[in-house]
This record gives C-alpha cells, structure tokens and sequence, in this order.
C-alpha cells in the first residue's frame, strides 16, 4: 500500500519548476512539464539513491538524455536533499552552477547532457560496467522522442541488446512534438514500438502521466532475462497547463506574469501526475 | 537596424533560392532557431527538414551536392562542428563537396544553456581541415553579402555567426560608415596605425573597431583588422598589417586554444615575431551567464581590448 502522495510531489515540482524558468527568463518549458511524472516516478518511488551520499557506489543510475528538460529534474533533486532549495532560484544566472542543461558539478547528476543522442550509450555503460563490476544497481535513461532521430542512440540500442543488458531501462517521453512541430511530420518515428522490439529490447507502453502505474510496471520487470527493457511513455507536452499543452512554441518559452499565475491555478485545479 | 546574422543569412538564402531552384536548405529540427520558416513556408521544394541528425545531414547535404544541387546545412554551430565533424571532414571537405555548412549561434551566444551548446573549438578544427573554407562574419551586412558570395562559390564552406542582434558596423547605416566588398579570404582593414595592430573575427570585429576609436582619442595610433576568412588566411594583410606596428593584440570569441590567435601567432613568429595579446575564452569550463555576461568576464570587450593594447605597448617601452 503506497502512502506517498505522488500526484501532490509532481504539482509541486512543476509549480517549482514554472517559477524556476519564470525567475530565470529561459527555460525549455514543455518538456519539462512533459517529463515530470516519469522523474517523479523514477526518483521518489523506483531509484535507490542516497541523497546525502551521492557517489554512493551502488546508487542506481540515471541519465536525462534530453537534457534541455533539466528544469524538473533540479527541482526533485533539490527537493531530495541533494543540494538546497534556495539555489533553484540561481538558475541560469551569472556564475551559478544550475545551468540549461544538466552538469556532474551538480551533485546527484552522473554525467553532463544537453547535446540530443548521448544518454543512452552513456547509460549503456553504466549498466555494462554494473555487469562487470558485479554491482546490483540499475540504470535508467530518458530520450525525447525527437531526440530518437539521432544515430547514436541506435547505435546504444544494438549494443544494449548485444550484451544483454536487462539491469538497463530507457524511457522515451513520447509527447509526440519536438521544436519544429510534430515528430511525425519532422522525421517519421513510428512503427516505433516494432522498431525497438526489432532491436532486441523488451517494449512497454505506458501512460506517461501515471506515477503509480509507471512505479508498478518497472517494479515488475524481469532482471534475468537478458533484454534491456523499453517504456514509450505516452505524454502530453506541457501537461498540466492549459495553454501550453500540445503547443509546440511552448518548447522553450517564459510565461508572463498573467500567464505564470494562470499555470499555477491549472495545476492547483487539476492535479496532474495522473 | 541591428538584426541578428542568422536573420540577414536567411532572408539573403531565401533571396537567392528564389531564383536558383538547385540552392536547397537542410536543416535539424533547426528551422526556428536559423529563422528559416519562411524559407520552409515559401520554397518547400528546396526545403529538407532531416530531424534531429546532424550527420545524416551532412552527409546527405554531400549526396545532394554531388547531384548537382547546392546544399546549404544550418543549424548550432556547436552540433555542426563537433557532432558532425567527421561528415564536413570526409564527406564535404575531402570529398571537394559544393557544400555550405552554416553554423548559427556559435561561440558563447548559447549562454547559460552551457558546454555542449558553446562551440569555442570550431576554429581550432575546421582550420585544420584541408581544403574547407572557414567564415565569421562581422555584422549583419557583411552577413547578406557573404551568402550572395557563398551562392556562387564552388566548394566547402563552414561559417560560424552568433545568435543575438548585433549593431551594424558596416553599410550606410553601420557604425563605420564602411562599406567593402565582401571577398572570401581578403581581409578588411577598418582603421590604419602604426602602434598596434588589433585582428578581430566574426562579432568582436565591433569591440576591436571601438577599442580603436578609444585608443585613438587616448593618443594611440591602431590599425584594426576585420579576419573574417580565417581559411585561407590573408597572410599578406596580416604580415603588413603587424610589420607597420609594435604589437599584435587578437581578438575572438573561440577557446585561445588554436583560434584566429593561435593563427595569427604562428604566422607570424615564422616571418616577423611581435608581442602578442590573445583575448580569448580560457581553456576551461565557461562562467554561467548569458553572452554579454560571458564576454564581460573573459574582458571581450572594447575597455579591455584598449587596455590591453595600451599595457603591451607600455611593457615594450
Ligand atoms: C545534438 C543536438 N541537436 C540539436 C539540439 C537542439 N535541441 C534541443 S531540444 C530539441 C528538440 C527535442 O525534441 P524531443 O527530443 O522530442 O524533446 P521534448 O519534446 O521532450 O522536449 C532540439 C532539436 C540538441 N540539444 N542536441
Ligand atoms: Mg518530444
């Protein structure tokens, strides 16, 4: 029986989040917002991390391969103890360490991201040198679903099956928008679901916005049967604000001061994260 | 009017597509960010939008050319220098591709989105390779000329601009009331000295200009040199330039690690050693803010540049 309140943790961060970018003036707003539920899901009910110990050897791993979405993922981190809440608000500012996109001088970060197509081989590793080391931690990565068009993360697809990598998870937030429009008319993704089953890997789809329903599923994946394991996590870009779902200018963007104060009565009214 | 350069290259690329239909656009989910959705919008025959793929890009901007097409590639110039390095290496520039590669938002115009949107190595490599003609215009202006030139020159390209507007130095309305013609690989000499020689590249041609006017009302006399072919580089404005000064101060937005410095340094060392100034981005992780913040820190400014100058002319004596 689960006594966290998961839908509550997830409305907070993107209340955070929207006054992160707000304060800051930049921001890749939809997202952010997009990829809160499967972050909350992945640090506050799946990963196994210490917070006041964030080189612990048998953390589990993660990797925000579409690093442009850092703004919710500072906002958990933070919210866990890895460093304090106040330096949110330095985002992007002169000489702060919380920039654009995620850096390993932030503690609880593994790896620097931000260019498209490098989570996945890096995660690859991770969960390669678990096997070779002898470690039980698992490793995780979320991809955006443009970022896909991106070689390399093919390339980490073929060698995450090659070496039978079933401590490995990648998430696909599959909002169905990248900068330009819709992945679909950009560059073609789907049958996507065929293409990763025809990689090797064990495919799930998912409700993107269900918390509960994503910590259950990947409680339940098997560790044993030699098949890196897909979530194409099915997301709305810029859940939990009117204006900005499914609006592919809300990419990046600041909200106003009337635009900021009707998001958050949005997210108030309707707890997302469900 | 300042405009951004990556506007004055789309509208110029637009202009120019519109009456040669083999001049095709690539981009990689970059169309917004170059300014190119008119071009989209208007000439959708000679549009191929690739997705997120630089070296498929590339790659495919190399086919098309081979085709008989000119292919010009735009997106970050950070992604088209590194990620596709190998493509512009193999594929255009040993392969003698008629292809443009068009950087935007290059050096330090990503700010605080960090390291893997900066592109502070590209001259470092793209100098390095043989046979690719490299290009940082200076302003909006030389921008529109320079794609004209571009439209009509055979073979590979790299151009690296920035993102924000800057203030317009050449044309009847620039700063400088200058108006040369744009020609690749001919240095522009802004401002005749005879104490320091100041070469500046791509958007700090307009600090190193009024680092000049601020040296010339303190007394001093500068010569300011506008390098924005840095391949192949005008040796002989160069040599001149620096033989009729004392020293030499560089000026660019690029790692001080194999840039238009690094260039200019060796050149002459071979044929007419002088002091030397590098101001540059420091070989190291860059300050968080955003580019005008960045460019105060490392002292890309024109205060600095003056005070430079003046400092190495004092050590001289
Ligand atoms: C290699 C690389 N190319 C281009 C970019 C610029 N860029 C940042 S976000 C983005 C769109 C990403 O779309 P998607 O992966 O669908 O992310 P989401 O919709 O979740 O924001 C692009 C093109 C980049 N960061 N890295
Ligand atoms: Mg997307």
């Amino acid at each position: 029986m689960s006594t966290t309140n998961y839908r509550r943790i997830a409305t907070e961060r993107r209340k955070e989040l929207l006054n992160m970018i707000y304060e800051a003036k930049t921001g890749h707003t939809g997202g952010a917002l997009s990829s809160t539920d499967i972050l909350v899901a992945l640090h506050y009910g799946i990963m196994n991390i210490k917070p006041s110990e964030p080189k612990w050897a048998d953390r589990d791993r993660f990797v925000l391969s579409k690093g442009h979405s850092v703004e919710g993922y500072l906002c958990i981190l933070a919210d866990l103890g890895f460093f304090p809440k106040a330096e949110l608000m330095t985002f992007s500012k002169y000489g702060s360490r919380l920039i654009g996109h995620p850096t390993n001088k932030v503690p609880g970060i593994e790896i620097c991201s931000g260019a498209l197509g490098h989570g996945l081989p890096a995660a690859v590793g991770m969960a390669l040198g678990a096997k070779k080391s002898g470690r039980a931690y698992k490793t995780y990565v979320l991809m955006g679903d443009g970022e896909l068009a991106e070689g390399s993360v093919w390339e980490g697809a073929m060698a995450a099956a090659n070496y039978e990598l079933d401590n490995l998870t990648a998430i696909i937030d599959r909002n169905g928008l990248q900068i330009s429009g819709s992945t679909e008319d950009v560059m073609k993704l789907e049958q996507l679901k065929a293409k990763w089953e025809a990689f090797g890997w064990q495919v799930f789809e998912a409700d993107g916005h269900d918390i509960e329903g994503l910590i259950s599923l990947m409680k339940s994946f098997p560790q044993t049967n030699g098949k890196p394991h897909m979530i194409i996590a099915n997301t709305t870009k810029g859940k939990g604000v009117s204006f900005m779902e499914n609006v592919a200018k809300w990419h990046h963007g600041v909200p106003s001061d009337e635009q900021l104060a009707q998001a958050l009565a949005d997210l108030d009214k309707t707890e997302v994260g469900k | 009017m300042s405009i951004p350069c990556r506007q004055a290259f789309s509208q110029e690329v637009l202009a120019q597509a519109k009456n040669d239909k083999n001049v095709v656009v690539l981009c990689t989910d970059s169309r917004g960010s170059v300014m190119l959705g008119d071009f989209a919008a208007e000439l959708p025959e000679q549009f191929i939008e690739v997705g997120i793929a630089e070296q498929n890009c590339v790659g495919m901007a190399a086919g098309l050319a081979n085709a008989g097409l000119k292919p010009f590639v735009a997106g970050p110039a950070c992604f088209y220098s590194m990620r596709s390095a190998e493509q512009v290496k193999v594929d255009v520039a040993y392969s003698n591709s008629n292809v443009k590669v068009i950087g935007i938002s290059g050096g330090v115009s990503y700010g605080a989105l960090g390291t893997s949107h900066h592109s502070l190595q590209d001259i470092a490599t793209m100098t390095a390779v043989p046979g690719l003609t490299v290009i940082l215009p200076a302003d909006a202006w030389q921008t529109k000329q320079m794609t004209a030139a571009l439209t009509v020159h055979e073979g590979p390209v790299y151009v690296r601009m920035g993102r924000g507007a800057v203030p317009d130095l050449y044309g009847p309305e620039g700063e400088s009331k200058l108006a040369p013609d744009f020609k690749i690989g001919e240095a522009i000499e802004l401002m005749q000295g005879s104490d320091v020689a100041i070469f500046a590249c791509g958007e700090t041609v307009w600090h190193a200009w009024h680092a000049g006017k601020k040296l010339a009302a303190a007394g001093i006399s500068a010569s300011v040199v506008d390098l924005h072919t840095l391949m192949p580089l005008d040796e002989e404005t160069i040599l001149r330039v620096a033989a009729g000064c004392k020293a030499v101060v560089t000026v660019e937005e690029h790692s001080v690690n194999g840039g238009m410095g690094s260039l200019v340094a060796s050149l002459l060392s071979e044929h007419n050693p002088k002091m030397i100034k590098k101001i540059a981005l420091p070989n190291e992780n860059i300050v968080t803010g955003s580019s005008p913040e960045v460019f105060r820190h490392y002292g890309i400014t024109a205060d600095n540049i003056a005070e430079q100058a003046e400092l190495l002319l004092k050590k001289l004596g």
